[in-house]
């Protein structure tokens, strides 16, 4: 048994103090709303001092920080569980009431469960989800390949068809605001897109202007991207940037309780 | 010759066992340069040794690492290469560790292991010449307490704290600090009194990023907020969640918001949902949701990706109202031209100080603009500092 500075540590601050704050909690409630503010205390200021201090218990690669991140990942694990159990009895409830659009639910946890199912027995068989020891596919995979990643690609698709109807929405010159940003786009589009070269190729003595007017349209693309573009852009990240510094300092010093539940004052 | 380093003959180990006495004394009687075995081939005078060379516990970092730093020699011809190799004393059995250009004059050797002594030795070679060796010091790597090259950023993140704690206390003193209106804020209640009028649901969508997101923690705060409010109006909630940390920590700030408005008894398990983990399954479950269940206002605050204009426009297509709230500026132009009020960057993050009006929080929020102002005067020093040719100046705020 490895007992390392970095790992008793991580024990004691995330699993011994809080079992011994909701132990106490039981005798006072006061205190046992303070054990979560204990735990996100410790688990911010962990990762800013493995930023300054890079002692091998804190920042190496079996030190605190990186340790902290796993642990991270098996609380995600369990609460997956819980969203699963979550989308069960949400599920069986809309059918077994035959609530509005209950047709869905049947398709959703016929779905899980074939699909899960398919999985967790890939899993303990150990033939894996993905393939075969021949070589071929599991079934698993197949559900994967043939149902699940075309209709993924099908929901990202739709984006364009959204981005059209956004775009005619939001260039519409209403005002001085609004067409400053159409004439924007519009010059960005020409710059990035060769439109001019397409019109020009049927008729070759105009190539060689249409090319100029797109070179210069391109580099006056590039100007707007970097300059008035970029000059806004950095000044909303430099923002939000100094916003979620504060937050972050809130949130570990106790002060942003919020998330918690536990805002108070309105 | 003079190097930085030590010579062979001054590298030699001191023997004192006793039971080694005639290994002694056959080492003294032997060449000094014969202390360590040789290489082939032997040493060459044609070849120039390099000088300066040093070997050092690799500053900053977290041990196992060795830097060595030298100055080439003059005269090297086309193909000399550096060679470099190590030994751990007493037993001086020189292993080769790597072989540079000329030219680089530095190497960070990875290998080593924390507290153990090693002495490095340097020569030239080239084809079937090799210069005269140039031993190091002994030296050993260790964990450091402290990175020295991130102490520009150690002193902002110093500064900032020490801002924050002293607009936090002036805060608490009872000073007055102002707060501009923030439009996407205000129109969180009417919005939720519309969906209430019409008997409507408010359908709050928190990103679909981790709670390790400080963006998503900022939007649970909000819910917070409008968890207090539905259970106020006897609003309808709904929140589909993409992340499980996100859905856990929802459920229980929505349910701490109605047990807080002594409303209970309006508190479903069920307001606060699973639904997937991938993004575009979530996308099109929420896009589903909007379309057949009509909700009258749509909150669209976290972290969004590729997803955001799929559920704004759907959003915006059903008449909702709806205020949205980012802090990555890839994905607000969307949001911006299909949401009613959009939050955009900081005013995320000030949501549950002005929501709020408490002291503290509203304190920290006079840190971050005091923050930003020290901010806007490096960056014009920086400019003029830079026009008048001082161009190390952006050299002080990089980090490694």
């Amino acid at each position: 048994m490895n007992f390392e500075f970095g790992r008793v540590a991580l024990v004691v601050l995330f699993a011994v103090l809080p079992v011994v704050g909701i132990a106490l909690g039981f005798f006072a409630p006061a205190l046992r709303a303070r054990g979560p503010l204990f735990v996100a205390f410790f688990a911010g200021i962990i990762p800013i001092l493995s930023l300054y201090i890079p002692k091998r218990f804190l920042s190496g690669e079996a030190g605190m920080r990186p340790r902290l991140d796993q642990w991270l990942i098996i609380v995600a694990g369990f609460a997956l569980l819980l969203g699963i159990v979550n989308v069960i009895q949400n599920g069986t409830r809309k059918v077994a009431r035959r609530e509005k659009g209950w047709p869905y639910s049947v398709v959703l946890l016929t779905g899980l469960f074939i699909t899960g199912g398919l999985g967790i027995w890939g899993a303990i068989s150990g033939q894996g989800i993905t393939s075969l020891p021949n070589g071929s596919g599991t079934p698993f995979k197949w559900i994967a390949d043939n149902f699940f990643l075309p209709l993924q690609a099908t929901i990202f698709a739709l984006l364009a068809f959204f981005m059209a109807s956004a775009a005619f929405r939001a260039f519409r010159a209403r005002n001085t605001e609004a067409t400053i940003l159409l004439v924007a786009g519009i010059l960005v589009m020409s710059g990035r897109v060769p439109l001019l070269e397409f019109l020009a190729a049927p008729f070759p003595p105009l190539q060689p202007a249409a090319a100029g007017a797109s070179q210069a349209l391109g580099k006056l693309t590039e100007w707007i991207m970097q300059t008035p573009n970029g000059a806004a852009q950095s000044g909303i990240i430099i923002g939000a940037a100094l916003g979620a510094a504060s937050m972050a300092i809130r949130l570990i010093l106790g002060i942003e309780k919020g998330y918690l539940g536990l805002g108070g004052g309105e | 010759m003079r190097t930085g380093g030590l010579s062979r003959a001054q590298a030699r180990p001191t023997l004192v066992a006793a039971p080694l006495l005639a290994l002694l004394l056959q080492l003294l009687a032997r060449p000094a340069s014969a202390a360590a075995p040789e290489t082939t081939p032997p040493p060459s005078a044609e070849l120039p040794a390099p000088t300066s060379f040093a070997a050092i516990d690799r500053p900053s970092d977290g041990g196992g690492a060795v830097l060595l730093t030298w100055k080439d020699p003059p005269g090297l011809p086309a193909d000399a290469a550096i060679q470099i190799r190590r030994a751990v004393p007493p037993a001086y059995e020189w292993a080769d560790i790597a072989t540079v250009k000329p030219g680089v004059q530095r190497y960070e050797e990875t290998t080593a292991k924390d507290g153990v002594v090693y002495r490095y030795e340097i020569r030239a070679t080239a084809a079937t010449l090799a210069g005269p060796p140039v031993v190091s010091d002994p030296v050993a790597s260790r964990d450091n307490w402290f990175a020295a090259n991130r102490t520009n950023s150690f002193i902002a993140t110093a500064l900032f704290l020490a801002i924050l704690l002293v607009s936090i206390a002036m805060a608490k003193s009872g000073k007055n600090i102002f707060i501009r209106r923030i439009a996407g804020l205000n129109a969180i209640d009417e919005a939720i009194g519309r969906a209430t009028e019409v008997g409507k649901k408010v359908l709050y969508i928190p990103g679909i990023q981790s709670m390790d997101e400080i963006q998503t923690i900022a939007s649970i705060s909000i819910l917070s907020h409008v968890a207090r409010v539905t259970a106020r109006y006897g609003a309808d909630l709904d929140v589909p969640n993409k992340d499980p940390l996100t859905f856990v920590s929802a459920r229980e700030v929505v349910r701490s918001a109605y047990l807080a408005e002594g409303r209970p008894d309006l508190y479903r398990e069920e307001m606060v949902n699973y639904v997937t983990y991938d993004q575009f399954a979530y996308t099109a479950a929420v896009s589903a949701r909007m379309t057949r269940e009509k909700p009258a206002a749509i909150f669209l605050i976290g972290y969004f990706f590729a997803e955001s204009l799929i559920l704004a426009e759907t959003g915006q297509s059903t008449g909702a109202i709806q205020i949205a709230g980012q802090a990555d500026p890839t994905q607000l132009p969307f949001f911006v031209a299909t949401c009613d009020y959009t939050l955009i960057g900081e005013e995320l993050y000030a949501a549950s100080a002005y929501l709020t009006r408490e002291p503290i929080l509203l304190g920290s929020m006079r840190a971050q603009d005091i923050a930003k102002a020290i901010v806007i005067l490096l960056g014009i020093l920086g400019i003029i500092l830079t026009s008048f040719g001082l161009v190390s100046y952006p050299n002080l705020f990089k980090t490694q």
